[in-house]
């Protein structure tokens, strides 16, 4: 017992003692909470729209300083011909160019109608959908504003409640996500490297010639890093709490608990990768590089996961962060309890122990 | 001179004789630019939504047809109560639930105004705001085609002044999004390469003791980091080319611009992500310290580049911080050249970052790499 | 008037308040076999670091092939060979290959380093293994393969740090016979090591104690001096005085 208290410790040194491993502990999950909450954002903001006012009366000068007062766009005004819209946009830094033909206040003002031109950027859709939407709105609240002497007499008037998010917080879906993100890979990478890295150096065969038990040895490198990432949730929690002013609505007792769960998971799972090399080379890249992306896209929280087809919908159900990732949002967004998440922790469990068994019983077959 | 060409023969034995990493420098991104695109979709369609009808009027049935044939609306469940809806949304279920009181199409006629209730649920923002938005411009126009709003409309003649607005969307009639993700993921993949394989091969050599031996012989500083630019910058390359290849035999994407200009800058891309590979393996004197290091950064990188969000959306805090990282430029000029066939002129002052790039980490990691301690 | 392949004046390295080498001063003479023992933190590979210009000193004065440490080590570097301890040649190339690199990188012509590169697997019967990786080889075999590398190029010094751990007794001494051929034919040795029986082996040893150099002179003169029979005791009486533990 008290070996492996001494193995346990050796492994914080290791740790602590090197700035960059706290750099990607600590650092990484700072960053990315900070940009997450304060840098990123799927609105339309700020976007740079190019209007050409060939009319240049009332009308015109009004709806302009509509949208330029809103804080969608960023204006920049001149009067140009058709042949240099092409050169503006391949350009890049516009979005679209909004075109007032020469007579939009006459015609408004004669025959009750007038036609504006938008053309779009389209290389980014979802924005040029947005910043068509948005024209469209103004110009349309416009058209209400200026020409519509009767309101409706019979309005429908929608209440709304944000659900969760009473501070309408952006988006809150990445704390979840961040977390199941930081814990995968840095779990997973500190697990495969230590014990590749042993290997590497020969003396993980110094280890299990030892009166220890292998089961020993990987119980000893694997409680470190379970610390290590408890400490590391808790550090995210607490900057959610603190700089993000989110308020941890579930139990806390079990929301570790899953916490705990799903980091013995990725242990598991870095335990499997470690199995399969003897190169840290290897063992990093495919636990940092190679799990990026898939943790990212498969968990959800940065695409819906609904509009995936259907083969990835299924293969996400294969990855533990997914399943994490709803438990947290469930416990610590919702607010909700067990009874909520029991059949996602059941399949945690099932993973773990399957992970587990796997890569013990491989672990085992190395040595002989 | 002749030196540099026994030490490129060593590097490329070396990299030939590692199969896993090979493996892992084609594999890898072929399989994800294949997998990625296709799971990532931002059309918003197919929000869940709950509705408790209390009324069973004909206004409501009508109201709520209309959401259900929208499109981007998917009807989860008719509830009896709030509370029972509200369960939807716990369990996943919904994204949004509208309640109609009882009592909804008498107190319209009689009364002129009647409240719906909308919950959303507001912790996947985007989804939200997005299924939010579209409900009320569905209720909006629903409450405008009402039977009697209409008759009203209709007798008013000074209800002049339509703004008709013909819009069009160049580059992408279609709106497809596969055709601006796609070369995102490309460059994503194509930074993460450059990125870690450089450092992680030099620290390697680091940690194995042959860098001393090295440092003890005559080789010059500029001629060992060319031996290793060199090999990584012919595989980015190649990767880059595969890259393209599977862009148009699985997505049918080829650039409209020129590939010339495009192999062009995205050379000189790759020399400036080598040049950060070399500037971290200077710094790190172990492997995993190494790809610590560099996972950071790039992870910052690639959240900051562009590639899901918009970089004028950011806050100019963090706008300025995007335009001091390379992938940025990089990821607008692939997707400018790729999707509009933008020239060089078009792209001067992107590729003017990207240079500066170039030279810059090159030359702060020529520096700091020390023959002599 | 010979020139002296290696001239050290107070030299000095000092790492914030430590100093690893501390006022050392020593000549070694063309074709010499020159021991360089101490106990381990001694100072020993610091000292040859500087020496080999893969480090700066702090202080002092150092000439090596008639260059000096501060601002002339490529060319030093052009002049010497160097085998460290971990004997760093790479695994996952062939003999052939890590010999030719090490060739080519020294400036030899490619029908130069064929033809040589022959004679060595020869002479070291390597010849089957030739197209083996050096990490399948076995230590003995990887030690002499390091050596040879090392002189591949004829260089007037050849440094070798701590070149015989970790290998059996019939096996160093196989080494130290090609040692003595290298030095037959011009190469000054200086070479490193706490195995105190190879100091027999070498013209003159000095010996470092907590970075200062105690005792310079003939394995002869040493014992006489000591009133020893062995380097072991004369060292045992040196080094025991030795406050640090660890390099």
């Amino acid at each position: 017992m008290k070996q492996l208290f001494v193995f346990i410790r050796k492994e914080f040194y290791h740790v602590f003692r090197d700035p960059r491993t706290l750099l990607i502990m600590f650092g990484l999950p700072l960053v990315q909470i900070i940009l997450f909450g304060f840098a990123l954002t799927s609105e339309v903001k700020n976007a740079h729209i190019f209007i050409s006012d060939n009319a240049q009366d009332v009308q015109t000068t009004q709806i302009i300083q509509k949208i330029k007062s809103s804080s969608y766009f960023s204006v920049e005004e001149a009067v140009i011909g058709n042949k240099k819209i092409e050169s503006i946009l391949r350009r890049g830094n516009t979005r679209c160019v909004l075109i007032f033909p020469p007579n939009f206040g006459n015609d408004l003002l004669h025959t009750g109608k007038a036609q504006v031109q938008i053309i779009a950027d389209g290389s980014d859709p979802n924005t040029a959908k947005t910043i068509i939407n948005y024209l469209t709105s103004i110009i349309s609240e416009y058209q209400h504003q200026v020409y519509s002497t009767a309101s409706l007499p019979f309005q429908i008037i929608p209440e709304t409640r944000m659900l969760y998010n009473e501070e309408g917080n952006g988006s809150l879906n990445y704390i979840p996500g961040v977390m199941a993100l930081i814990l995968m890979i840095v779990c997973t990478a500190l697990t495969s490297v230590s014990i590749v890295k042993e290997k590497e150096l020969g003396t993980m065969e110094v280890l299990l010639v030892s009166p220890f038990k292998p089961v020993m040895v990987l119980i000893s490198k694997a409680v470190p890093y379970l610390l290590l990432s408890l400490v590391n949730f808790t550090f995210i929690l607490l900057l959610s709490v603190f700089v993000l002013d989110v308020e941890i609505k579930g139990n806390l007792s079990l929301l570790f608990f899953e916490s705990t769960l799903f980091i013995i998971t990725c242990l598991s799972f870095g335990l499997l990768i470690s199995n399969t090399t003897n190169s840290q080379q290897t063992a990093l890249l495919l636990s940092m590089m190679g799990m990026m992306l898939p943790t990212i896209i498969f968990t959800g929280f940065l695409f819906p996961l609904e509009n995936m087809p259907l083969i990835f919908r299924l293969i996400s159900n294969l990855v533990p962060a997914k399943w994490y990732f709803t438990i947290i949002k469930c416990v610590m967004l919702k607010g909700l309890g067990f009874q909520y998440v029991w059949k996602e922790t059941l399949v945690l469990i099932g993973m773990t122990i399957f992970l587990l068994t796997v890569s013990l019983k491989n672990f085992k077959i190395r040595l002989q | 001179m002749k030196r540099i060409s026994f030490i490129l023969q060593k590097e490329f034995r070396q990299i030939f004789r590692d199969k896993t990493i090979l493996v892992m420098m084609f594999a890898v991104p072929t399989i994800q630019l294949i997998i990625i695109p296709q799971a990532i979709n931002f059309d918003v369609k197919n929000i869940n939504i709950s509705v408790v009808d209390l009324d069973h009027s004909s206004f409501s049935q009508k109201l709520i047809s209309k959401i259900g044939s929208s499109g981007y609306f998917r009807i989860v469940s008719a509830d009896l109560s709030y509370r029972q809806a509200l369960k939807h949304i716990e369990k996943e279920e919904a994204d949004l639930v509208m309640e109609i009181p009882v009592g909804f199409e008498r107190n319209l006629v009689r009364e002129g105004a009647q409240k719906i209730g909308i919950s959303v649920d507001a912790i996947n923002g985007t989804k939200a705001t997005i299924g939010y938005a579209y409900l009320n411009s569905i209720i909006a126009e629903f409450n405008t085609g009402l039977d009697i709003n209409q008759v009203e409309l209709s007798g008013n003649h000074s209800m002049a002044g339509i703004i008709e607005i013909e819009y069009s969307n160049w580059f992408n009639p279609m709106a497809e999004y596969k055709y601006y993700i796609v070369p995102g993921v490309l460059v994503l993949l194509l930074t993460m390469i450059g990125g870690f394989i450089t450092a992680l091969n030099i620290v390697r050599e680091k940690e194995a003791g042959t860098i001393e031996q090295i440092n003890v012989t005559p080789i010059k500083k500029w001629e060992f980091i060319l031996g290793k630019l060199i090999p990584f910058w012919i595989i980015g390359m190649i990767v880059f080319s595969v890259g393209l290849i599977v862009c148009w035999l699985v997505y049918g994407i080829v650039s409209v611009g020129s590939m010339a200009l495009l192999y062009l800058i995205a050379a000189v891309y790759m020399i400036a992500l080598l040049g950060f590979g070399l500037l971290i393996s200077t710094f790190s004197d172990s492997q995993v310290q190494a790809m610590f290091v560099a996972f950071f950064f790039i992870m910052i990188f690639i959240l900051m580049s562009g590639l899901f969000t918009s970089v004028e959306s950011m806050p100019s805090w963090a706008r300025a911080i995007s335009n001091l990282t390379p992938t940025t430029h990089f990821m607008k000029i692939v997707r400018m050249i790729m999707m509009k066939g933008s020239g060089l002129t078009d792209l001067k002052i992107e590729l003017y970052y990207i240079i500066a790039f170039a030279f810059g980490l090159n030359g702060w990691a020529i520096w700091n790499y020390k023959k002599t301690s | 008037m010979e020139e002296k392949a290696i001239i050290c004046k107070d030299l000095t390295k000092q790492f914030g308040g430590f100093y690893a080498v501390s006022n050392i001063s020593f000549e070694v003479n063309r074709g010499e076999i020159f021991g360089f023992l101490g106990a381990n933190g001694a100072g020993k590979t610091t000292a040859m670091r500087i020496l080999c210009g893969l480090s700066f000193p702090t202080s002092g004065e150092a000439t090596v092939a008639g260059f000096n440490v501060y601002n002339q080590q490529e060319s030093i570097k052009k002049n010497i060979g160097y085998m460290s301890q971990k004997f760093s040649l790479y695994e996952n190339l062939s003999i052939m290959e890590n010999i030719e690199f090490f060739g080519g990188v020294y400036g030899l012509s490619r029908p130069e380093i064929k033809e040589r590169s022959n004679k060595l697997v020869e002479d070291l019967g390597l010849k089957k293994e030739a197209k083996k990786m050096v990490g399948g080889l076995p230590l003995g075999w990887k030690q002499k393969l390091a050596f040879s590398v090392a002189i591949f190029h004829r260089p007037k010094i050849v440094f070798l740090d701590e070149p015989t751990g970790g290998v059996d007794p019939v096996t160093r001494r196989q080494f130290w016979d090609m040692i003595y051929d290298a030095a037959a034919s011009g190469i000054t040795i200086f070479v490193t090591t706490h195995y105190m029986d190879e100091a027999e082996y070498c013209n003159r040893v000095s010996i470092m104690v907590d970075g200062r150099l105690e005792a310079l002179d003939t394995p002869g003169n040493l014992k006489k001096r000591f009133s020893s029979d062995s380097m072991d005791e004369v060292f045992y009486n040196l080094a025991r005085r030795a406050l640090r533990k660890d390099d």
